[in-house]
């Protein structure tokens, strides 16, 4: 290789590293997605403890002690599923030398914040005037924007899991009552497939 | 003693090897060009992470850039910490696209 070759070399991977977020982990979409399956899996054994049948098709009017304990669990699955997302990432960026706190990770998460942040206000505001079968949908599209947002920054592949999210997120919003299962399928078991997909693809 | 230059079949590629840029031939201004091709307004520390560089290293170089008016310059205060930022000119980006398309003509040819 000559120092022509080199220089050209050098200037695309600046430009590169520079501009996409290339540390974000597939373990951190197969753990996100573990969290959420639990948490799914805790929704339904808190609403069976409440002798609530999620799937009789009548307009659920929960209590609050109901929505506080299903809040709580959102909680901790968000908190987790985040400290999970970010441990990997952080693991394999130390591995590939590359610093964690970058433009591009900046880039990434900003692009990424204004869906989120938006759908998560708007999600809160539909659980206020209970209509609860439509916090599940709300919540895979504007996940999906999300991550259509922030696929610019990163891997394209992620460009395409939003587009899955949000299909399914007009899907759950079609089939009303279904919301869990699709959350489910969602959050828990696209991020598994995506991760161990993307696991292999970067290894 | 002056070697004549001789050329038999000059093509339109020749042309180009005039506009390998002297002012990028550093490693350094080839990453700080690189960074602020994509990028818009990136600060110091910013670029010195990704280039891995020092603070005097980048900083020499930058003011050279910016004295060739490749790159503007822009100082502004984050809280009570002055924050220096650093985004490619017109004349910049221009320049750079030029040393790019002179770096893989010849490659292209050899």
């Amino acid at each position: 290789m000559n120092k022509y070759e080199n220089d050209l070399t050098h200037i695309r991977q600046m430009m590169e590293r520079s501009s996409t977020f290339i540390s974000l982990s597939g373990l951190s979409g197969v753990g996100a997605g573990l969290v959420a399956i639990v948490g799914c899996l805790l929704t339904f054994y808190i609403l069976g403890q409440h002798n609530i049948d999620y799937f009789d098709g009548k307009p659920n009017y929960y209590s609050y002690q109901v929505l506080w304990q299903l809040a709580s669990v959102a909680i901790v699955t968000l908190v987790l599923a985040l400290m999970s997302g970010i441990y990997f990432t952080a693991k394999k960026s130390k591995k590939l030398g590359h610093p964690l706190w970058s433009a591009a990770t900046k880039n990434t998460i900003k692009a990424a914040a204004i869906p989120l942040v938006t759908g998560g206000l708007f999600c809160i505001i539909v659980t206020l005037h209970h209509l609860f079968y439509l916090v599940a949908p709300c919540m895979l599209i504007f996940y999906g924007l999300a991550l259509v947002s922030a696929s610019k920054y990163t891997q394209s592949d992620v460009f395409w899991l939003g587009m899955f999210e949000l299909a399914l997120g007009l899907f759950a919003a079609v089939f009303v009552g279904y919301g869990l299962i699709f959350w489910g399928i969602g959050f828990g078991v696209l991020h598994i497939v995506y991760g161990v997909w993307m696991y292999q693809k970067y290894k | 003693m002056d070697v004549p230059k001789i050329q038999i079949g000059t093509t339109v590629k020749d042309i180009d090897i005039s506009n390998i840029n002297k002012d990028f031939e550093s490693r350094v201004r080839l990453g700080i060009m690189s960074v602020l091709m994509v990028n818009e307004w990136v600060n110091f520390n910013d670029m010195k992470q990704m280039l891995e560089l020092s603070d005097g290293n980048l900083a020499s170089h930058t003011i050279a850039l910016e004295g060739k008016n490749y790159i503007e310059v822009r100082k502004a205060f984050v809280g009570r910490k002055p924050e220096t930022s650093y985004r490619a000119t017109v004349e910049g980006k221009q320049s750079f696209q030029k040393h790019i398309e002179a770096l893989a003509a010849l490659i292209g040819k050899g």
